[in-house]
């Protein structure tokens, strides 16, 4: 097993405010993680960090990726090297076309990877693929960037970005929130249909539901800034079915 | 300091149009006087009229005073020291593009309007203005098929005296403002549109002045006349080479829009800015105004600002024919040290008379930005309209946006509707654009596009292709 992401002692603080506490994860390739967590403990923060989020500074520790270090790179590079973040919040852009958008991201990754860039049909027709998959409307294709778009049409285009970036590593910070039930299991089967060897997959979430359909490797538990436990499906269950108390007493 | 912030704090852009090209040039000496002038209108072989004319308007402007009420600080322009009149040396009159002084041919080139590919670009003819002369008028036989004249102001003057004796000075007075008194008395050359009756112009017309000798004050002239029916899109582009010292650019644009007739008149300005500290960049001081003489007659303004130093500028509509319409759009980018004080007027007089403005203002590094404008609605402008929307946008923390609209409605049947936003980019927005694979530079770009798209979709197709690359060059090195 080869190891994807790698982080160590992992200290990040806000405005002078520490978040995180000392993380340590292990990612290895092909491999689904999912986190859980009660509210502000700092799940979206690792999100963040790991996508190279300007306001969030690194106090201490290390993060390795693909043998590199990860703290180095822009985000934009981070992107092009195939680190995804479907985002809890996802922003809107007015003025700027969904599609068009997509494209320019889409060719910026190409041509990092030395590939000619996509023309419209080629484009377009990618886009017919992997939209089919999501269940992604066209008219959300063609409005702007998030503007005006439901909280889970936002989910499911993020998700649609995901199949067509075919990233290394996705973080899905959130991305159950807000789903119907079917656009829930619409999502997990878009996810599912990319799990490969090679691909790897972090899945924040507040609900063992979504790891009925997106079944993870290993489940953690971060808490105060710090993974305080971890384990496999069942711990899911048990933190359904019984909350995050009993933890305390554990650690 | 965030990053964007910060990356603003490192704004340089080369100016890409920073050449000067070495022609012989025949020149006035520098100064203005009244002999000044009757060298201008002598050299260019001028009607008696015409000297008066000037003369009139010089002696009105040595009793004006230079405006100050604009957004501006600027030094004091010293009039004495500006030459008036310079015109590149040419042995004999040009039947063709070959027979241009290759020099010029390359600064056209360098300026990306390669004079022979405009010829072959479907439906654009060109009316290149180098300093103070017309040099060569493509297309005019296509047009002169339709009965459209478009030719050099000079021209128009020697060969149509009767159209710009007859429209000359009438939507802008002599006397309306300091510099358009000045342009009046030295103005040297311009364009001319002459549309007939019911006649639908059978190609978009479009003019790039260029300021290219030192010290040379550009004060050209338009006039465009779209009699009753007829339709006519104009685009004017300009840019500067780039100079230590302050340029004056003062131009008067006049436009005459008869019943049914419409106009649509799009702008890209692009003179030199100026450098980081704020040296040096045109001052440019334009005074622009259409009359919808006509009923139903319209008259739409479109302007991408990104250059010179300052500007001032407010393109007008008078509405004084029933159900006329009028239209601004505008895009203005001020980087670096620029400053811009720009919006435009709406003077409704006839009935049902209406009124759009839309403009976005974009300020980046330690740049100011001023939407001015006028609404104003006569007692007699039963059922006039006006809409107007001011947007702006910040980038970084060291500009400035400023909005000054007036408005004065008399009639109690009169409908006006204000808005306006201020904006920043968002750090959310730039990084989830990075998230994707974006760099910064791209990201301000599209996000900066989209705050411009209700304007630039207002633009003839090329040049909004031309709008937003010359955006995306201002804010270059916006980021870090
Ligand atoms: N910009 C900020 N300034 C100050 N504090 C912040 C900022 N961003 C995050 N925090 C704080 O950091 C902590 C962790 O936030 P984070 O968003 O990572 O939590 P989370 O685990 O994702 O929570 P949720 O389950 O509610 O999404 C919270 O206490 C939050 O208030
Ligand atoms: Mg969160």
């Amino acid at each position: 097993m080869t190891t994807l992401l790698d982080i160590k002692g992992l200290h990040v603080a806000i405005e002078g405010q520490a978040i995180l506490k000392g993380l340590d994860l292990t990612i290895g390739a092909g491999e689904v993680h999912a986190i859980m967590g009660p509210n502000g403990s700092g799940k979206s923060t690792l999100a963040h960090v790991l996508a190279g989020r300007p306001e969030y500074e690194i106090t201490a520790g290390s993060i390795e990726y693909r043998g590199q270090d990860l703290v180095e790179l822009e985000p934009e590079e981070r992107s092009r090297e195939g680190l995804f973040l479907a985002f809890q919040y996802p922003v809107a852009i007015p003025g700027v076309a969904n599609l068009y958008f997509l494209r320019e991201a889409l060719n910026a990754h190409r041509e990092h990877r030395g590939e000619p860039a996509l023309d419209a049909p080629a484009f377009m027709k990618r886009v017919r693929q992997e939209m089919t998959k999501v269940g992604m409307r066209q008219d959300l294709l063609k409005r702007d960037l998030n503007e005006g778009f439901s909280g889970g049409e936002k989910k499911r285009n993020e998700i649609f970005q995901m199949l067509m970036l075919e990233p290394v590593l996705a973080v899905l910070d959130e991305t159950d929130s807000g789903l119907d039930i079917d656009a829930l299991q619409t999502v997990a089967k878009g996810v599912n249909a990319m799990r490969t060897e090679q691909r790897s997959f972090v899945v924040v979430t507040h609900y063992q539901r979504l790891l009925d359909h997106i079944v993870p490797d290993h489940v953690h538990v971060l808490a105060d800034g710090r993974i305080i436990h971890s384990g496999d499906q069942s711990l899911a269950h048990k933190l359904e079915a019984e909350g995050y108390g009993w933890l305390e007493e554990v650690a | 300091m965030s990053d964007a912030a910060q990356a603003v704090e490192e704004l340089s852009k080369e100016y890409r149009w920073g050449f000067v090209t070495d022609i012989e040039a025949d020149s006035a000496p520098p100064g203005l006087n009244e002999d000044i002038i009757r060298f201008i209108s002598a050299k260019k072989e001028e009607p008696e009229w015409l000297l008066q004319w000037r003369l009139k308007a010089y002696r009105a402007w040595c009793k004006m005073a230079e405006p100050e009420w604009a957004k501006l600080g600027y030094d004091a322009i010293d009039f004495q020291k500006i030459i008036y009149y310079s015109a590149p040396k040419q042995k004999k009159k040009l039947s063709s593009l070959d027979e241009v002084d290759p020099t010029l041919l390359e600064a056209y080139e360098k300026l990306g309007i390669p004079l022979d590919e405009q010829k072959r670009l479907a439906g654009v003819a060109v009316d290149a203005v180098f300093d103070s002369v017309s040099v060569t008028t493509t297309y005019k036989e296509t047009l002169a098929e339709a009965g459209v004249i478009f030719c050099s102001f000079s021209e128009a003057v020697k060969d149509h005296p009767e159209l710009v004796k007859k429209y000359l000075g009438t939507v802008v007075p002599q006397r309306d403002n300091f510099f358009a008194a000045l342009n009046c008395a030295v103005f040297t050359d311009g364009s001319f549109v002459y549309i007939p009756e019911g006649v639908r112009c059978p190609m978009e017309l479009s003019t790039y002045f260029r300021i290219n000798a030192a010290n040379t004050g550009q004060f050209e002239r338009t006039l465009i006349i779209a009699e009753k029916g007829s339709h006519v899109s104009y685009l004017e582009g300009c840019t500067a080479p780039q100079r230590d010292e302050n340029q004056l650019h003062a131009a008067v644009v006049e436009l005459v829009a008869l019943d049914d007739a419409e106009i649509k008149y799009s702008t890209v300005q692009n003179w030199y800015p100026g450098d980081d500290e704020g040296r040096g960049g045109i001052y440019n001081f334009v005074t622009k105004r259409g009359a919808c003489l006509g009923d139903r007659s319209k008259i739409s303004w479109t302007q991408v600002e990104t250059g010179s130093a300052v500007t001032w500028k407010y393109p007008s509509c008078l509405l004084l024919g029933d159900d006329s319409v009028g239209e601004f759009y505008s895009v203005a980018v001020t980087a670096k040290r620029q400053q811009a004080d720009t919006g435009t007027k709406m003077i409704h007089r006839g009935r049902n008379s209406r009124s759009t403005i839309i403009s976005k203002g974009i300020s980046a590094a330690r740049s100011h930005n001023s939407y001015r404008g006028l609404v104003d609605i006569g007692p007699k402008a039963e059922g006039a309209r006006n809409f107007s929307q001011c947007d702006s946008m910040l980038i970084g923390n060291q500009c400035g946006a400023h909005t000054f609209p007036y408005i004065e409605s008399r009639c109690p049947s009169a409908v006006v509707e204000h808005e306006a936003t201020t904006s920043r980019i968002a750090e959310d927005q730039l990084f989830y654009l990075r998230q994707r694979g974006l760099s910064e530079e791209d990201a301000i770009n599209i996000i900066v596009s989209g705050f411009c798209k209700e304007v630039f979709k207002e633009l003839p197709m090329e040049f909004a292709v031309e709008a937003t690359k010359l955006l995306s060059l201002s804010l270059e090195g916006a980021v870090g």
